[in-house]
């Protein structure tokens, strides 16, 4: 026994026990992480999940988005007149699909609630073979989607979110979004605010319950305050309350001269037209004309509510009035192909479609470390928002912001919405560790 | 205390929706023993009547222009009413009051509607277990709000109040509530005691009544009880099919409305009395207003979310108090 162990310690059995354990640990490394991905396109053909709301509040929103991407797929088959592929700064994209492979879709409804939408997401990843999903009009949404894509090891390129937790405390290594959020669209209306109605202001928030109500909320309070105003009450609406007049007369009398309705789709539609059905847009408070505020304007919602939005500023990711040759370009392709122009939703799905293309192209592959790394402080321009960058830090597009405000006099029903600010990019930016979370690292799945 | 009149004025403008549809429910329990929960879609496809007539009203003459394009390079399109081309001034008056006179169109619709309902499947039910009849009214419901949205697609559809009351009134003292509401709430008020006269001082109603309390006595006498039932289930149809008409400038309607008024109407008729005409319509008024004090600020603050339970809390203590509800009959829906 002396003889076998002779020659044998402690040193050399730990050696010997981690050589034995890295033999053993090589084919799991080669058959995972090191080689393949999730949903490696193999074929002619790449697909693309478009997880967008079908049916639900944001529908009509759902259906833009959905046109978007038919059209950025069309774009990217070399179809049609290739859209914003001709303005964007990057040359990458010839209209020959994604690496040589042709780009197809497939479509899934989030019902704009987090649970289908995540059942949608892994649905067209498990079974349909998506290697990116990208599309939505919720935070709610973006956040569950966005966390399943990460534990799926695929990008998740977001459509329409604009609460500071997707890119804050809910960030993840695979997801991006290109939409901006609720501190850019406080610090953009705030002095555009203060400019229009003074600093001796009480505001009065109604507010969406859930997540992109409250940052929206917190946001808007912050900077209207830094400007002098004072917030009279805060108060909390169900989603899709659909009569909101219990939490309008309160306001009636509660001293505020200011209603601002952290609202959106449905919810915002109804709000404002019940607002101004209660004479709120005619009223005299404290010697000054009661004004209503939305934070988050699209030209979708202003149209449901029809001649309400008169007068109302509002922010905005983009409007099809800009002058610039990306967004000309993008609103002739759109308009010559459905009718009418696109909405704000239906340009960010678009841009982050081309965007994830582009970067597949500029890293030589679909692995998604590749692509996010490629993604990563990508520096652009010629897709509407001027120059912009996917910040690193924490995957969030930094751009300039637009104030809007309802027309007053349009010329069709489509022209609801007047710029009146573009605020730089500077003013709205921000640390990023500001809002917590961790981005963590890529997952490309297996 | 303005505060609180502009609660109690919003509650029984709610209360009468409530009301309207829960009144519908509660007189076809009382007379069929069936527990409709088609009787929300009821209510929606009332809505969508008016819809309906404000999309014929605005159906318009495109014209391309030869001179002006639009942002995407097409010819611009000029687009004016038919109505208003042929009609002028008249025309566009016709648009504007477009809801009112729905209610025209709505009433031999929706009595067509609610016969053909009873006739062609509700009538199979009668004798079958109440958990059937909601299983199968409940389908039926579902069905209808697929059949809107196929047409009408998922998403709100506003509809404007006539420009004469588009506005609000202001009484004075900070007490403004707007035009439409009120004309709602009178409307409620006119269509609810209209139904109570009908069934209190005609001999068509003094018959269903009778047949709410015996039906087998009743037909004993020779009289086709059967008959006048169907008429109450068309009856019942279109005061739920009037008060969607009605309803359409306070709340665009959608594909999914009827689903969403009727399971607080069911409540409503529950907390009132299964088959009581008066439990029903002064439960109705009672949750509107209960539910528009629980969302005031001084109560939330306190009671978080309080504002969404009220009405189930409510509920289940009239019901731990008073099981029959508040004006409910001994021995209605008790086997």
């Amino acid at each position: 026994m002396g003889d076998v162990l002779k020659g044998v310690n402690r040193r050399g059995v730990l050696k010997g026990g981690a050589a034995v354990g890295g033999a053993l640990a090589v084919p799991t490394i080669f058959t995972s992480n090191a080689w393949g991905y999730t949903n490696e396109p193999t074929g002619g053909s790449v697909t693309l999940g478009f997880n967008v709301p079908q049916t639900g509040p944001y529908a009509d929103e759902g259906a833009d988005e959905l046109r978007a991407y038919e059209l950025a797929v069309e774009h990217l088959n070399g179809g049609g007149d290739g859209g914003m592929l001709g303005t964007f700064s990057s040359k990458e994209l010839g209209g020959n699909g994604i690496l040589g492979k042709k780009v197809e879709y497939v479509t899934g409804d989030t019902q704009t609630k987090s649970d289908a939408a995540r059942s949608s997401a892994k649905r067209m990843v498990e079974k349909d073979g998506a290697i990116m999903i990208t599309g939505g009009s919720s935070s709610g949404v973006a956040v569950a989607v966005q966390a399943y894509c990460q534990e799926a090891g695929v990008i998740f390129m977001a459509g329409l979110t604009h609460s500071n937790d997707t890119t804050g405390k809910d960030k993840r290594a695979n997801g991006f979004r290109h939409f901006f959020n609720s501190y850019m669209s406080g610090a953009a209306l705030g002095p555009v605010l203060k400019n229009a109605y003074g600093s001796d202001r009480v505001a009065y928030h109604l507010t969406a319950d859930y997540n992109w109500g409250w940052t929206t909320e917190e946001s808007v309070k912050d900077f209207t305050e830094q400007q002098g105003w004072q917030t009279a009450a805060a108060v909390r609406t169900p989603l899709g309350a659909g009569d909101f007049s219990q939490y309008i007369t309160p306001v009636l009398n509660s001293g505020a001269d200011v209603l601002i309705l952290n609202h959106y789709g449905k919810d915002m539609v109804n709000s404002l037209t019940q607002a101004v059905q209660f004479g709120l847009r005619d009223k005299q408070v404290n010697g000054k004309d009661f004004a209503i505020v939305v934070p988050l304007y699209s030209r979708l919602m202003a149209q449901g509510a029809g001649e309400n939005v008169k007068g109302i500023y509002g922010s905005t990711n983009w409007h099809w009035s800009l002058q610039d040759e990306g967004s000309k370009a993008f609103v002739k392709s759109f308009g010559q192909k459905y009718g009418f122009p696109p909405s704000q939703a239906a340009h960010t799905c678009y841009v982050q479609a081309i965007l994830y293309a582009d970067a597949c192209q500029r890293a030589g592959s679909f692995r998604p470390s590749a692509v996010g790394a490629a993604l990563e402080g990508f520096s652009f321009d010629g897709l509407g928002n001027g120059p912009t960058e996917y910040r690193a830090e924490d995957h969030q597009c930094f751009k300039d912001v637009l104030v809007v405000k309802g027309k007053e006099n349009p010329t069709s029903k489509f022209d609801v919405l007047e710029v009146v600010e573009v605020t730089p990019r500077a003013k709205v930016e921000y640390d990023a560790s500001i809002f917590g979370g961790e981005l963590g690292e890529f997952n490309d799945g297996a | 205390m303005e505060a609180i009149i502009l609660q109690i004025l919003n509650g029984l403008d709610k209360g009468g929706a409530y009301a309207l549809i829960a009144l519908g429910l509660t007189l076809i329990f009382g007379t069929l023993g069936v527990v409709n929960f088609a009787h929300g879609a009821l209510f929606m496809l009332g809505a969508f009547v008016a819809v309906t007539l404000n999309h014929v009203m605005t159906l318009e003459k495109v014209v391309l222009s030869e001179t002006e394009t639009t942002a995407w390079g097409t010819p611009l399109e000029i687009r004016t009413p038919y109505i208003e081309d042929w009609f002028g001034e008249t025309g566009a008056f016709l648009v504007d009051y477009s809801v009112p006179f729905a209610l025209i169109v709505a009433v031999p619709f929706m009595l067509m509607v609610g016969i053909a309902m009873e006739r062609g499947l509700i009538r199979y039910f009668y004798k079958r277990p109440h958990a059937e009849q909601i299983l199968v009214t409940f389908g039926l419901a579902i069905v209808l709000g697929e059949i809107i949205k196929k047409f009408y697609g998922a998403n709100p559809i506003p509809q404007s109040a006539p420009e004469a009351f588009a506005g609000s009134i202001d009484f004075g003292s900070g007490i403004v509530y707007p035009y439409w509401r009120l004309v709602y709430l009178f409307f409620s008020l006119a269509v609810i005691g209209a139904v109570m006269a009908f069934l209190q001082f005609t001999t068509f109603g003094m018959v269903v009544r009778a047949g709410m309390q015996d039906r087998e006595t009743v037909g004993l006498m020779g009289i086709n009880i059967t008959r006048r039932f169907t008429i109450v289930f068309g009856l019942a149809a279109v005061v739920a099919g009037l008060a969607g008409v009605m309803y359409t400038p306070i709340l665009p309607p959608d594909y999914h409305m009827g689903m969403d008024f009727l399971v607080l109407s069911f409540v409503v008729v529950v907390v009132g009395g299964m088959g009581s005409l008066g439990g029903a319509v002064a439960a109705g008024f009672l949750l509107g207003i209960l539910q528009s004090f629980a969302s005031m600020q001084e109560v939330t603050s306190i009671l978080p979310g309080i504002d969404q339970i009220i009405i189930y809390l409510v509920a289940v203590v009239i019901l731990l108090v008073r099981p029959r509800g508040l004006l409910g009959r001994k021995g209605v829906f008790e086997d």
